[in-house]
């Protein structure tokens, strides 16, 4: 369904000869896919880069430092300077290393990296494709990120960094599993896969979200979050680029352009979380139906979900900032002893509850949404309290 | 990759008649997590460790033989490079020796003014390991708190002598200068200051679970094995073991001072593991607190330095003295043949024997729990190989 500006230009150029005997549906799927192309990768490079600027803000101000501020007003343009930076370094193979595998291990890493953003919606009709099996296709594509870092370890032909890469292995396809099964409770109670659909199935109010829907969402967000975190490689579970362990684990050996290939899918990573928590358990890009133009709703909706999204994010940072790391024995047990059995108890308990009451419990959905602002409550006030408390100090001479 | 005689090829024939090797991985002079250049040969099955050789000697620098070429009064400076990151006690050391060989009295400001400046140093470097071990472990934030506060005492210290690091405050005979005007109220604030600081720190990251686990059981080292090997300081307090020189063996105004040794509690995990090192480096922090709020209130007044002449030429003989280090009781041996430069000097430190100690206990820990050890351990290189 190509939309009509898209095929008037396609058109035209058929018309001027420019695809020669191909057959115009094929010339339109090009055209979306290009088209689609270009935007995903030009928000997601730039979303990417721009989380590595806020990241460092963020962490500097929690760890009482001031963070990049010089490159650009505030420092803004930092991750540009970064970024051009590691552009412009010299590409080094280490000389034992498998040169293919080598060259190749970045492209499959943010090949299944910027593959996940083609469900991700961000208004109720700018999506690159509403697959029906939106849901089951991200977690499958964000798999293949595995095959990538895998590689990398291998090729490296550095043993550290086959440790790194082979743990990063173990956690990820570890913690796929209870990340589909908290998955799935979401799925059985909106009846599709389908990512738009599943926010459709939700409200734009919180007593109206999955999270609250009965106690067994309430715990699969948690669980969700957690073993997305894995999938991240995110800390509390970085143990793959442990900085202090492995050098940079799997990247060790990794300079200049492909470093950072793997770092923007990394800050990526944090936005498909957040993006795919919003859209399972918050809500999505649902708002208040408050204009009848389409084109300002949809971008309140936008709006509305990059922000819930990046709230997620920068949660995310926030932990990474506060929590030490897990040992890989740890991190494995946390997986199969404990998350995993509560995954499976949530999801027969979801399907209990689905068969009971098919458009959900509204005294409980109600009654988790009181616990839910309470408990966020009670958040807020503590932080308030430490913020209050923590003074920021500037030594600006030594001897006042 | 040369070991000098004790690499030994290893095959094992696992359950179905597979051959397996353990692995030869090398924790090289060059790593993050190591504290200054430090090498470890490990010997890995998969992720479990099965032996870390430590291999020293890469920040040798030779001080020891230096001291017999620029003599008594000019080896100071280089005594802060035994241990930079704790110079005054390696200071203190060098000056107690030279003084014991020569016969001299220290005048009671200067003692005092030694205490202050060695009490400051400790909370430093124990901030400085606390926060190393932490980031180690991964937690990244409270290292940047650590280190702020180690930076108001690096600014103390700056305004005491003049420099940072490597202070060079004390001569044969006392200390270079007497404490600047206003200096006590400047430390009582920052002591004000920063023992809230230290509950907040603990409140931060003492208690994580995820840090507790990480550290709680690991590398336990009792009593025996804390005395084979001869840990000293904070790694044989974990154990269990109430010693410190300044209690047992009093030198300077110790006697004069009150002041708790901590000992391993225990809590969270087993007398002698990473823990109990780190919580009793934290309560260290508090005691040195303590001792330097009586010092202000206790100085004398007076000069702080005797008269030492310019080339001091001790009598022949030979003198030890110990102090007790942030790192532990560092030993500190010279001999005289009656010139002004020392026929020979020799440095015993805490962390050159936990090296020793880390290939006793890495069997069956995991390669993430050998960074844990070497930071619990307080391990800092130019310690270790001088």
């Amino acid at each position: 369904m190509t939309p009509p500006p898209l095929q008037d230009f396609l058109d035209g150029l058929i018309a001027d000869g420019v695809f020669g005997a191909l057959p115009p549906a094929i010339v339109y799927a090009l055209g979306i896919v290009t088209v689609a192309a270009v935007v995903i990768f030009g928000f997601v490079l730039n979303v990417a880069g721009v989380t590595t600027f806020i990241e460092r803000r963020v962490w500097a101000r929690i760890q009482s430092r001031i963070g990049p501020n010089r490159v650009g007003p505030q420092g803004i343009l930092q991750w540009l300077a970064d970024g051009i930076k590691l552009l412009m370094k010299e590409e080094l193979i280490p000389a034992a290393a498998d040169p293919r595998l080598f060259k190749l291990a970045p492209y499959v890493v943010v090949m299944g990296f910027v593959a996940a953003f083609v469900a991700i919606p961000f208004s109720s009709v700018l999506i690159a494709a509403d697959l029906d099996v939106g849901v089951l296709y991200i977690t499958s594509v964000t798999s293949l990120v595995v095959v990538g870092i895998l590689m990398a370890g291998w090729a490296s032909n550095n043993k550290w960094s086959l440790i790194g890469g082979i743990r990063a292995a173990a956690q990820i396809v570890s913690y796929e599993i209870p990340a589909a099964l908290s998955i799935f409770p979401i799925v059985l109670i909106s009846g599709t896969l389908s990512t738009q659909g599943i926010i459709q199935a939700q409200g734009w109010a919180p007593w109206n979200w999955f999270i609250f829907y009965s106690p067994f969402t309430f715990v699969a967000f948690w669980v969700l979050f957690t073993a997305l975190l894995a999938e991240g490689n995110r800390t509390p579970f970085d143990l793959p680029e442990a900085e202090s362990e492995l050098v940079a684990g799997f990247v060790t050996e990794y300079s200049g352009a492909r470093y950072l290939f793997f770092f923007l899918v990394e800050w990526g990573n944090l936005y498909i979380i957040g993006a795919l928590m919003v859209i399972l358990f918050l809500g999505g890009w649902q708002v208040p139906p408050v204009t009848d133009n389409a084109v300002l709703l949809n971008l309140l909706q936008l709006v509305t979900f990059v922000a819930k999204a990046y709230l997620g994010v920068l949660i995310i940072m926030w932990i990474r900032a506060t929590l030490p790391r897990i040992r890989v024995d740890q991190l494995m047990s946390t997986c199969w002893k404990y998350l995993v059995p509560i995954s499976f108890v949530n999801f027969l308990g979801t399907a209990v509850w689905v068969a009971l009451w098919p458009h959900g419990n509204r005294p409980v959905w109600s009654l988790m949404t009181l616990l839910g602002f309470a408990l966020a409550g009670y958040f807020f006030y503590r932080v308030g309290f430490h913020l209050r408390r923590s003074r920021s100090e500037l030594l600006l001479s030594p001897f006042s | 990759m040369s070991l000098a005689g004790y690499e030994v090829a290893v095959e094992q024939v696992g359950p179905h008649g597979l051959e397996t090797e353990e692995m030869t991985l090398n924790m090289g002079p060059q790593h993050p997590s190591t504290h200054g250049v430090l090498r470890f040969v490990v010997k890995a099955d998969g992720e479990v460790m099965r032996q870390a050789i430590p291999d020293v000697g890469y920040l040798h620098r030779s001080i020891e033989k230096i001291a017999e070429k620029v003599g008594y009064h000019g080896f100071m400076p280089y005594t802060d490079r035994v241990d930079y990151v704790a110079a005054m006690f390696c200071n203190q050391g060098w000056a107690s020796v030279a003084e014991k060989l020569g016969d001299i009295t220290v005048p009671k400001r200067g003692e005092y003014c030694r205490v202050i400046a060695a009490e400051l140093n400790r909370i430093a470097s124990h901030l400085l390991s606390v926060g190393t071990m932490v980031l180690d472990i991964g937690a990244i934030t409270p290292f940047f708190h650590a280190f702020r506060e180690r930076e108001k005492l690096n600014d103390l210290l700056e305004e005491l002598c003049g420099s940072r690091l490597t202070y060079n405050y004390m001569r044969i005979g006392g200390v270079a200068w007497d404490l600047p005007p206003g200096y006590a109220e400047k430390v009582l604030a920052f002591l004000d200051r920063f023992e809230p600081m230290l509950a907040e720190y603990d409140d931060l990251i003492s208690a994580n679970k995820i840090y507790v686990e990480r550290c709680a059981g690991v590398a336990i080292i009792g009593r025996e094995d804390a005395f084979a090997y001869n840990l000293v300081g904070p790694n044989l307090r974990a154990a269990g073991v109430r010693y410190d020189v300044r209690r047992d063996e009093p030198y300077s105004v110790y006697p004069e001072l009150e002041f708790d040794v901590p000992v391993g509690p225990g809590e969270h995990g087993v007398v002698g593991d990473s823990y109990a090192r780190y919580a009793v480096r934290i309560r260290e922090m508090t005691q040195s607190a303590r001792i330097l709020r009586q010092c202000f209130r206790q100085m004398p007044d007076g000069p702080v330095i005797a008269k030492v002449p310019r080339k001091f030429r001790p009598p022949a003989g030979d003198a030890q003295v110990r102090v007790e280090s942030a790192r532990g009781d560092m030993g500190w041996y010279a001999v005289s043949d009656g010139t002004e430069f020392p026929y020979r000097c020799k440095v015993r430190t805490g962390s050159f024997a936990a090296m020793a100690i880390i290939d006793k206990v890495s069997a069956g820990l995991m390669l993430a729990d050998l960074v844990t050890v070497i930071a619990s351990l307080d391990i800092v290189a130019p310690e270790v190989d001088r």
